[in-house]
């Protein structure tokens, strides 16, 4: 019955050609199709005919590899189809093994011995079929088992296996580096060889070999020199570019002794992928190469006005390259590479756009700002907000370095927000913000940017835009101080369609309302008995345009409409609004009558006053941009284990309880400080509903709050000044209560030398001290270490050298040298002498030492 | 190293792929809709090349070429020149175009055994090891008569196979 059932299938079976005809007449939908197809091909699968199991493995092959069908439950059957003595078979087999065989396929270690017998076979087309299969799936078990084998292909006298022998040899050091011990003289043989196509292999091998670790290939320079100089295959060229492209990046003399051929190559080729290969070469790798350079450069310009856009792409792409550490270059093509703003191609378009950034610096920002935005009014909205991120890093880069201007900076932010398609909202918003905390001088114009923004119905609509309006809400009741116009801010942040915010940011507008009616508060009740309090006097002064004016009408006015604005909100779902515009609406509730009392009493020290004045202390405080590191700059106070487990909790909730009663015994003397109000507004709390009520018992608050801080006093950012605290806690009441700034501020003073020419003067930014920028971690240890250190022990043992002198005399370095530049030669010959016996007893050694240490330079550098 | 080899027609449908790195099948099927998509996108006459870090990760290229109905792409690293990508491209299909006489869509469909041969000879193993196409053609050649001579040692001919089940 088996049998019988087997002969059927054989009959009738469809082959992969009948498959791919019913895949395409798709009568019964194609994955219905697949799944039939898929029942078919287990049932013959298991057939004990070979060769209907290789058509059905060739059948599921070609699903998998087109349709996506899993093929791993058919790995066994691989490898029984694999053993077939048919060629058709086996190349079936194999197939299907190198696509879906990976490490963990647990039938993989049945297969070692039948590629062994492949690639002893005679013929030439089974052995390549192995070596393959070996090359894609090789694992470490495999490339131990077969290195013999590999090693004798690599000496065949059929090129076809022999190239292929070559290029399993990558996958084999990879998985086995002991296999260099082997094969490893083979493979640099082979650098010499006549044939072309074998020469074309071992280049592209030693050029993967040398990605990994150009270190260890340094000593096979001479090889690759010979043949940058005498081949004439752009592919070889290529590669060899590509290795001394690496090596000289780790032995600068290189580069001098490299760029007269490749300068060669650019003048003569007419490939030009050889010649793009050469100027990336130069650009990357000999920049310090004058000549080179300068002629790398004449023939990026060649790309650059090509109407073929892939070459205008790599000449713009090689230009980047060079330009960190050439910028002239840059400045050179700098019409050619605005021209390529307005491409058809969206790659030469970025490309150019990243070089233009590149360019960028504090006299040309302004102007290639304005070039750029006038390209994202009319680009794609893609490559609009790509042009607008790059603005955004390239302005803000190293706390704003090239910018001068931040008055015309702001603007700018403030015109980006209105491109159609911008989509940077956030960037913009974080940067109105950061601008504002560390920039004085720019609060004004700040103000003045957010205003335009906040007025402008429209841009409520766009949800991309939330971020910035928030930021611009927030700078408006930061500094409203700078506000000519309160009352206009305040209905702007209260206009209808802020409905369509979302409500953390409707929070945010509702606290900005806050600090714009407390501020004309203040202003209203100073202006009119100017000693009352000296700190809103303070603030009002400081402003550059200080608000006069505000009479009982026009406050009864903006009290009236915060107040009609809000009430709506006091029913919001969203707690946080809720909660705000409660706490603004209970404030008006306490404060409302009182402003008509103002008018009638001439009393010096109203309740509402004092009110105002205690809520404009606690908006007063300055808030200052914070590190990234900041965390890190908190001392570890002695006695916290931050590692130690919390098994003892009970204990150290004991401790935890002991400060507190010493605090207590101090709370005495720190509330007795004579100047309450004043430490309050240090203290900076932003709750208001703790705020309006400590208006009637404000000591209270504050010894609370004082204590809070001695209780945690620790776990609070202190300045490196105070590394003892409890010295500061015991001496000083002023100290104490004023609350440690969050970083170290330092303050860049404008380099005058530089800005000498500038029409205005480069207004203060606040800088941090430790950069903003996260750390770079360091390097990672080298994975191929096994590898590396195996390829230094043949390239420089003891062993090998001998073993080089003795048997081909000609391959001696020094000897080579000779017939190369025998000029010099004759001058340094003492000198190499010395040097090459000096190297021989510092290979000798190097062998003893680790393996670590650095690779010998062949003396034909020297 | 050349990390994959991608025949997309216009449609997006699959013609030959072939990852040179392990990879599971859906995530294969996932790259090959990914490229598509961007490839579909791109209007003609812009330049070969396409930024595809975010499919096949850091320091990794794509070149394309675009013949009549099909797309030819080639995904690969640093080590390899970009317009020399693009010559390889062009080897593949003159390679195709002697091996079928005028290659079209059609033939790469129905002829999946031989395109495998055709591509294996060019790159092995990611690498790039044959560039004449006479030599590749010399080798498929012989790897023809080789399985039509192994076939032919089979009792069943598998041509005469019917349309079960329909």
């Amino acid at each position: 019955m088996a049998s019988s059932n087997s002969l059927m299938d054989n009959l009738f079976q469809r082959s992969l050609e009948d498959l791919i005809k019913g895949l395409r007449l798709q009568l019964l939908g194609e994955s219905f199709f697949i799944s039939k197809s898929l029942e078919e091909i287990r049932r013959e699968i298991k057939s004990t005919d070979l060769s209907t199991k290789s058509i059905a493995l060739q059948k599921l092959s070609y699903l998998a590899a087109l349709h996506g069908v899993d093929m791993s439950w058919a790995a066994f059957h691989a490898v029984e189809v694999v053993s077939s003595s048919r060629f058709s078979d086996k190349r079936i087999g194999y197939h299907a093994i190198t696509q879906s065989f990976n490490d963990q396929t647990p039938v993989l270690l049945l297969i070692t011995n039948q590629l062994r017998k492949d690639l002893n076979s005679s013929n030439e087309y089974e052995v390549s079929l192995a070596l393959e299969c070996l090359s894609r799936i090789g694992t470490d078990d495999l490339a131990r088992d077969l290195t013999s084998e590999v090693f004798t292909l690599l000496g065949s006298s059929k090129v076809l296996v022999r190239k292929k022998a070559i290029g399993v040899v990558l996958r084999v050091f990879d998985k086995y580096p002991d296999a260099v011990k082997v094969c490893f003289k083979r493979l640099v043989e082979n650098l010499e060889s006549s044939d072309p196509q074998i020469l074309s292999a071992v280049v592209g091998v030693f050029c993967e070999l040398t990605t990994k670790d150009p270190r260890s290939y340094l000593p096979l320079a001479p090889e690759f020199y010979k043949i940058l100089v005498d081949s004439r295959n752009n592919w070889d060229l290529i590669k060899v570019l590509k290795i001394f492209a690496k090596l000289a990046l780790v032995e600068p003399r290189l580069a001098k002794k490299v760029a007269d051929p490749i300068c060669e190559l650019m003048r003569r080729t007419v490939g030009k992928s050889l010649l793009f290969e050469c100027i990336r070469t130069v650009v990357s790798s000999l920049s310090d190469q004058e000549t080179a350079l300068k002629l790398a450069v004449a023939k990026i310009r060649e790309f650059l006005v090509d109407d073929d856009r892939n070459l205008k792409y790599l000449g713009l792409h090689a230009l980047s390259i060079v330009a960190p550490k050439h910028l002239w270059a840059v400045l050179e093509n700098k019409e050619a590479v605005v021209k390529a703003l307005s491409d058809e191609d969206p790659n030469v378009k970025l490309e150019a756009l990243h070089l233009l950034m590149s360019m960028v610096n504090e006299d040309n920002v302004s102007e290639i700002s304005r070039i750029l935005m006038n390209y994202a009014l009319k680009s794609d909205p893609f490559f609009c907000n790509e042009i607008i991120a790059s603005i955004l890093l390239a302005c803000s880069r190293n706390s704003y370095e090239i910018i001068v201007d931040f008055d015309w900076y702001l603007s700018l932010l403030g015109e980006m927000a209105r491109i159609p398609h911008c989509q940077r909202g956030q960037e913009i918003g974080h940067q109105l913000i950061d601008i504002g905390t560390r920039v004085k001088d720019a609060r004004l114009e700040l103000v003045r940017v957010s205003r335009a923004l906040l007025i402008d119905p429209a841009l409520l609509g766009n949800q991309f835009l939330h971020p910035i309006l928030s930021a611009a809400a927030w700078a408006s009741g930061e500094y409203v101080e700078f506000s000519k116009t309160p009352y206009e801010i305040a209905e702007a942040l209260l206009q209808p369609r802020t409905s369509l915010l979302a409500p953390s940011v409707r929070a945010i507008y509702i606290h900005s309302t806050f600090k714009v009616l407390v501020f004309s508060l203040a202003v209203y009740f100073s202006a009119q008995e100017p000693t009352s309090s000296p700190l809103v006097e303070e603030s009002t002064s400081s402003g550059s345009s200080p608000v006069n004016g505000i009479t009982y009408k026009s406050i009864s006015s903006l009290v009236n409409m915060i107040e009609l604005g809000l009430c709506s909100l006091s029913g919001t779902l969203d707690v946080e609004v809720q909660e705000r515009a409660k706490n603004v609406l209970g404030f008006i509730g306490m404060i409302k009558h009182k402003i008509a009392e103002k008018v009638t009493t001439q009393e010096s020290e109203t309740e509402a006053s004092r009110a105002v004045a205690f809520m404009e202390d606690v908006f007063s405080e300055e808030l200052g941009p914070v590190t990234s590191t900041a965390q890190e700059k908190v001392p570890l106070p002695d006695g916290l284990e931050l590692k130690e487990s919390l098994e003892d909790l009970q204990e150290i909730c004991g401790e935890f309880l002991k400060p507190v009663v010493d605090s207590n015994s101090n709370s005495n003397s720190f509330s007795s400080s004579e100047n309450i109000s004043f430490s309050v507004a240090k203290l900076r709390i932003s709750d208001q509903k703790e705020a309006s009520s400590s208006s009637s018992h404000p000591p209270e608050s504050a010894s609370l709050l004082a204590e809070h801080r001695k209780r945690h006093g620790l776990y609070y950012l202190s300045s490196q000044k105070n590394d003892d605290h409890n010295d500061n806690n015991g001496d000083n009441n002023n100290t104490l209560n004023e609350y440690p700034p969050a970083n170290e501020i330092s303050v860049d003073s404008f380099n005058t030398k530089k800005k000498m020419n500038q029409s205005k003067q480069r207004p203060v930014v606040v800088q941090l001290d430790e950069g903003d920028g996260l750390k770079t971690k360091p390097d990672a240890s080298n994975n191929d270490e096994p590898l590396s250190r195996a390829i230094q022990t043949a390239l420089m043992g003891k062993g090998k050298e001998k073993e080089r002198e003795k048997d081909n005399p000609e391959r001696d370095l020094d000897s080579r040298i000779k017939g190369r530049s025998s000029g010099r030669e004759k001058k340094t010959k003492k000198k190499n002498g010395e040097k090459s016996s000096k190297h021989r007893s510092r290979r000798r050694s190097d062998k003893e030492a680790s393996a670590a240490e650095p690779v010998e330079i062949p003396d034909f550098l020297l | 190293m050349i990390k994959a080899v991608m025949m997309l027609n216009t449609q997006g449908k699959p013609r030959l792929a072939k990852f040179y790195d392990y990879l599971p099948v859906e995530k294969q099927q996932e790259l090959i809709r990914g490229v598509f998509s961007v490839l579909c996108s791109r209007p003609e006459n812009v330049s070969n090349f396409l930024e595809i870090d975010s499919l096949f990760g850091p320091d990794s290229r794509l070149v394309y070429k675009h013949y009549a109905t099909l797309y030819f792409v080639l995904v690969f690293d640093g080590s390899e020149n970009e317009l020399a990508m693009l010559d390889l491209i062009q080897v593949l299909v003159e390679t195709l175009d002697k091996c079928f006489s005028n290659v079209c869509e059609l033939d790469i469909v129905f002829n999946y055994s031989k395109m495998h041969a055709v591509l294996d000879e060019i790159v092995f193993g990611g690498q790039v090891l044959e560039t004449s196409s006479a030599e590749v053609m010399k080798a498929v050649e012989e790897i023809s008569k080789l399985e039509a001579a192994s076939n032919s040692i089979s009792l069943v001919p598998k041509s005469v196979s019917g349309w079960r089940g329909r």
